[in-house]
């Protein structure tokens, strides 16, 4: 197993610096300053350079000392959906209003666990509805339209 | 203002029904996602923050300090009746916790947990009254270069009290304050980082990162390997302890006590280590220290203590610094700032009445959580049957509502749907979330400080070294950091956090 535990560090030092690395890029078009009086641009490259090493630091000890780790599967589905289901609700939450989304994403997270059937995750969008309604709109207020512009005719 | 008079300002504000009322549902939802797996506090305090909008600010907090208070607790719950500990810092009373439950003793197991926790809480809580105000005044003649050494100090030692890589946790902090510096720069207003998004120039919103990291990402996590949790104890008889359990818990209680009250004011997760010693105290002195992993009320009594009384004086370093200790702390200050209330020395002249109401509460709500707990136990009980598969959806529809709510900007939303993923395969790689967040709202008070330090001090980077207490705080940071990477040390570390995975 020794090769999947220095994927980990080789994974997790790899998005290190790629943030790094982002990081310093997009800061270089900012004035950098001068110590006396630092611009914009001083904090965010310094700190992206530092990052970037680090990140390369993680990288080597991965081939210097694996260590050993079960491999677990990747949720795919979990990811899909439970990811989708969020950037569908701020996608669509002005346009087609709180009641539809909130069915939609509360449906589609449910799905994201094998144990949920389509009967047992209607079930929990319904009910989940019915619970933010009251949370969200009746209890807090939430100025939101319930059923959106692009739903009415 | 002397001691007396200022609690008893405290407790006219804590005892205000209103007050008390909130404090209830603080506590009560506290307890709730202690006992319920796939949702600490940190991701809960995230959720919550927008509907603590409307409150009054000493309201907003006792309610939020009530939600991390009874996490603690509710996290031991499932760690004696199911060995499944709801919080890290219950890990350990899970281990004799559980084996007391199953010799027919959960009911002395609860009740010695609860005893405990209220007697360090109260401890704990006049530790607090009685230390904060000197360190506050302390706190009001640092300068800049003080607090950008206190914040570098703060951010070092949480590593050092983190399990796992040191490099990682170096790497995450310096990930989450890059992150914080997303938003309009402070002296000049340049937009950096937004990709040109009007709504990105304030900066990532705070509940976002929180709830991405801390919930969506465990959500993933939980994913990977569905097994519904059994529930072996349904019914819980007699909570008495007898004269017995009495005498050997009291010294494990004191001592728990006193170990969390000095540990829970470190930063990074002061409550779990505090834990950890106190068990490990307790096994060294016992007589029998064989019978210990069999069902030692000692081994509940001690680290119960240990972690209550360090979920109070975590507070500590948040009242009178304005740094926060860990990530639930950094969420309190993310709700200061949402009340328009800057978190730090100067909160308990400016602000007494919310200082000391929101000590006085912390003694209210373990008040609260003995009277109620006990008799609720059954309840509790059932919760713990709510299967994952319902539970999980309800926390991405709330966290997407809740953080929509706040500014009503979508940008919120789907950066929770990219720090959910970047968060979830760190994780998986094997990287602490905590630091992160640490980092990210200590990011921008590290570049402010650095930036008029060096105003101040006419660009001569010696000011941090010339400055006694400056100089002082990077010593320490420093000597945290050689601390965590001393290969003997590393590997008293892993030992200690062995247990906890």
């Amino acid at each position: 197993m020794a090769i999947n535990a220095a994927r980990n560090d080789l994974a997790s030092g790899g998005i290190f610096v790629a943030f790094g690395a982002y990081f310093v890029l997009e800061a270089m078009t900012y004035e950098f300053g001068t110590p006396l009086r630092m611009g914009p641009g001083f904090m965010p490259v310094v700190l992206g350079a530092i990052l970037v090493l680090l990140g390369i630091a993680v990288i080597f000890k991965a081939f210097a000392r694996p260590e050993e780790e079960a491999r677990r599967p990747v949720p795919w589905r979990g990811i899909v959906l439970v990811l989708g289901t969020i950037v569908f609700f701020a996608a669509t939450i002005r346009g087609l209003g709180f009641i539809p989304v909130v069915l939609v994403t509360a449906f589609a997270s449910a799905m994201a666990s094998r144990n949920n059937r389509w009967l047992s995750a209607a079930i929990i969008a319904a009910g989940l509805c019915v619970l933010c309604l009251a949370v969200f709109v009746v209890g807090l207020g939430l100025i939101v339209p319930l059923v959106g512009p692009w739903l009415r005719f | 203002m002397d001691l007396i008079s200022s609690l008893g300002l405290g407790f006219s504000v804590a005892l205000d029904p209103i007050n008390i009322l909130y404090c209830f549902i603080g506590v009560l939802l506290g307890t709730l996602v202690g006992v319920l797996p796939g949702i600490g506090p940190t991701a809960t305090i995230a959720m919550l923050l927008p509907i603590t909008f409307s409150l009054p600010a000493e309201t907003a907090l006792i309610m939020l300090a009530g939600i991390y208070y009874g996490a603690q607790y509710g996290g031991s719950t499932t760690a004696i009746l199911i060995n499944l500990p709801g919080e890290s810092s219950a890990a350990v009373t899970a281990i004799d916790g559980y084996q007391m439950a199953r010799n027919g003793r959960a009911g002395p197991a609860l009740a010695t947990a609860a005893l405990g926790s209220f007697f360090a809480g109260t401890v704990a809580t006049f530790l607090l009254a009685a230390f904060a105000p000197p360190l506050a005044r302390a706190a009001l003649s640092f300068g800049a270069p003080e607090y950008f050494s206190l914040i570098v100090l703060g951010l070092l030692v949480s590593i050092a009290l983190a399990h796992g890589s040191v490099l990682k946790a170096l790497a995450m902090i310096v990930l989450g304050l890059l992150l914080g510096m997303v938003g309009q720069d402070i002296y000049t207003g340049t937009p950096r980082f937004t990709f040109g998004l009007r709504e990105l120039f304030g900066g990532l919103n705070f509940v976002s990162v929180a709830v991405g990291v801390f919930g969506i990402a465990e959500i993933l996590r939980n994913l990977e390997d569905e097994t519904e949790r059994d529930v072996g104890i349904r019914k819980v008889t007699n909570l008495w302890l007898t004269r017995e359990d009495f005498r050997r818990i009291v010294w494990p209680v004191l001592r728990g006590t006193g170990l969390g009250a000095v540990l829970g004011v470190l930063p990074g997760g002061g409550h779990v280590l505090s834990a950890f010693a106190s068990y490990s105290a307790e096994k060294r002195l016992s007589k029998t220290p064989r019978e210990f992993g069999k069902g030692m009320i000692e081994g509940v009594a001690g680290p119960e203590s240990a972690n209550n009384a360090a979920a109070q004086t975590s507070f500590i370093p948040l009242m009178t610094l304005g740094i926060p200790a860990h990530p639930v702390m950094a969420l309190m200050i993310g709700a200061f700032i949402l009340q328009g209330i800057t978190p730090g020395p100067n909160v308990i002249n400016q602000q007494p009445a919310l200082f000391w109401g929101i000590i006085a509460s912390m003694w209210v709500g373990n008040v609260l959580l003995v009277v109620l707990n006990l008799p609720l136990i059954g309840l509790w009980v059932r919760m713990l049957s709510i299967p994952y598969r319902v539970l999980f959806p309800a926390i991405v529809v709330f966290a997407a509502i809740g953080t929509f709510s706040i500014n009503q900007n979508i940008y919120d939303v789907y950066a929770i749907a990219f720090f959910g993923i970047v968060g979830y395969a760190l994780i998986r790689f094997g990287c602490e979330p905590a630091p992160l967040l640490l980092g990210f709202v200590l990011g921008p008070l590290l570049e402010e400080h650095l930036r008029r330090a060096m105003i101040i001090s006419r660009g001569d980077p010696s000011v941090f070294v010339t400055r006694p207490i400056s100089a002082t705080l990077l010593a320490l940071a420093l000597l945290a950091v050689v601390i965590a990477v001393l290969p003997s040390i590393r590997r008293k570390r892993e030992e200690v956090f062995v247990e906890e995975d």
